[in-house]
């Protein structure tokens, strides 16, 4: 029963929970649509989608979503299929490879949805930018309505962006 | 059938189907508590459920009526157990109907619609969790079964009322070797039919791993809520029935209002406690390999057995 002993000694690990960050679209970007909560408050599903990440944005997410940060308090939760999605959790740079399998999540995902751009390379390719391999940033190939700046974005900033999607 | 006969029906109705989320919400904030996580809080399957359904449901191209039909055959069978079966009282107008026969025909029922579903859409994936899902429930469903035969012989029928007044006028009878027998063999195969660990993880992202999840990947929206919401109030009905079986006290004899409120107070009680068990049970297993399942469930058929053939020979 050593997990028994692990889990008394252990106690609660999850960091108190934030105050609620303000209305999202913080993002603020030109041409971004404001991402209010509307008929995703409590609970939004995403699903990650690795475009031709470096998988330091990967570390963070798993991160977010671990005992410490636990980003399901808020009502978030990963899933395994676009169709179970709310919104898209998109990294990197988007590769030639991954440039149409990442539009065909898109129409996978049923209406309403969000796509959530998360560091640096998803907003505007990073240090990829001009390589041979890249497509362009996540915006160029579907809509983006949140994006998360940071290379990669602690999870801090990803939980306060995300909380603006169930504002919870 | 009298109106408080009626009252009793809708009673039992609104406390599963209302109570089902609920209760998967309680099991996930058990596990994230021992994991030393914050949790969503037991309201989150609602909220889920509530979004959900304001969603468009998309449909695969190619699909045809047994995709869309899969999820409301599902949820109508469970719906009929959650009414007829003995979960608050023992005199309700439609206690004629449960029988152990159609109680486990209208669990075969739904797990062969989303089967079917899963192998419409023609993805890998689906195909391959229907397969799983096939061959858990040809394993599972003789031994509930042997296990109601093994309870049905001492009281000469297989009426789940009659099994759970039986077994309220002769107390000591939970103690003989075929009721606990039985209970074992009972346990591991709700485990296996609910989709529980170590057969299933109901919490798993990797779809080579998954049986349930793997059928229902395509669902989306207002599908996906009826599966989810068919699929919490399975797992009550399972654990209804498993406490109802084994622990029947605190199930109305009668329709009286009072009688049926601190009934359902009990049953809630009683679903909750047992579900906040099996979510702790949950934490210290991982997994099982898939082909060791099938060595479980053939155990768990030998307990049915012995159960039957002790309540034959010692009863």
């Amino acid at each position: 029963m050593s997990v028994l002993g692990k889990i008394i000694r252990t106690g609660r690990v999850a960091e108190p929970a934030l105050p609620v960050p303000p209305v999202a679209g913080a993002a603020g970007a030109a041409g971004v649509r404001p991402a209010a909560p509307g008929p995703l408050a409590g609970s939004v599903q995403l699903r990650h989608i690795d475009a031709g990440s470096c998988n330091g944005c990967e570390l963070e997410i798993g991160s977010a979503f671990g005992p410490v940060y636990d980003a399901e308090r808020y009502g978030l939760r990963l899933v395994a299929s676009p169709r179970h999605a709310d919104a898209l959790l998109v990294t990197g740079p988007v590769t030639r490879n991954m440039a149409d399998p990442l539009r065909a999540v898109f129409d996978a995902t049923p209406n309403p949805k969000r796509v959530v751009a998360v560091g640096d390379c998803a907003m505007n390719c990073g240090v990829f930018a001009g390589g041979h391999g890249v497509e362009g940033a996540v915006g160029d190939i579907v809509p983006v309505d949140v994006e998360i700046p940071g290379c990669p974005p602690t999870p801090e900033a990803l939980i306060a962006a995300l909380r603006g999607l169930t504002g919870r | 059938m009298t109106a408080a006969g009626v009252v009793g029906v809708l009673v039992q109705l609104a406390v599963v189907v209302g109570g089902a989320p609920l209760l998967v919400g309680l099991m996930r904030q058990v596990r994230a508590v021992l994991e030393g996580r914050a949790g969503a809080g037991i309201g989150q399957p609602w909220r889920d459920l509530r979004k959900l359904l304001k969603k468009e449901a998309i449909r695969p191209e190619g699909t045809s009526w047994v995709f869309t039909s899969g999820p409301l055959v599902l949820f109508a069978s469970t719906l009929v157990i959650a009414a007829v079966a003995p979960f608050v009282s023992t005199a309700s107008p439609l206690d004629g109907v449960a029988d152990l026969f159609a109680m486990v025909s209208l669990l075969l029922l739904g797990t062969v619609a989303l089967t079917l579903a899963g192998l419409d859409t023609g993805t890998a994936f689906g195909g391959m969790g229907s397969s799983r899902e096939v061959t858990i429930a040809a394993l599972a469903e003789p031994t509930i079964l042997l296990a109601g035969f093994a309870l049905s012989a001492r009281v000469g029928s297989s009426n789940l009322a009659d099994i759970v007044a039986g077994t309220l006028a002769a107390p000591a009878q939970v103690l003989s070797p075929a009721t606990l027998l039985a209970a074992v063999a009972f346990a591991v195969v709700v485990i296996a039919e609910a989709g529980r660990l170590p057969v299933d993880n109901p919490a798993t992202h990797l779809e080579l791993t998954m049986i349930h999840e793997a059928m229902i990947l395509e669902y989306a929206g207002r599908d996906l809520a009826v599966v989810e919401l068919a699929s919490a109030m399975r797992l009550t009905v399972l654990l209804g029935l498993s406490v109802n079986l084994f622990v029947p006290w605190g199930v109305a004899t009668s329709s009286a209002p009072l009688a049926l409120l601190g009934a359902t107070a009990v049953f809630a009680l009683k679903v909750g406690l047992l579900g906040a068990v099996l979510a702790t049970f949950e934490v210290f297993i991982a997994k099982w390999r898939l082909f060791r399942v099938p060595e479980l469930l053939a155990g768990s058929f030998l307990f049915g057995l012995l159960a039957v053939s002790a309540s034959f020979f010692l009863a």
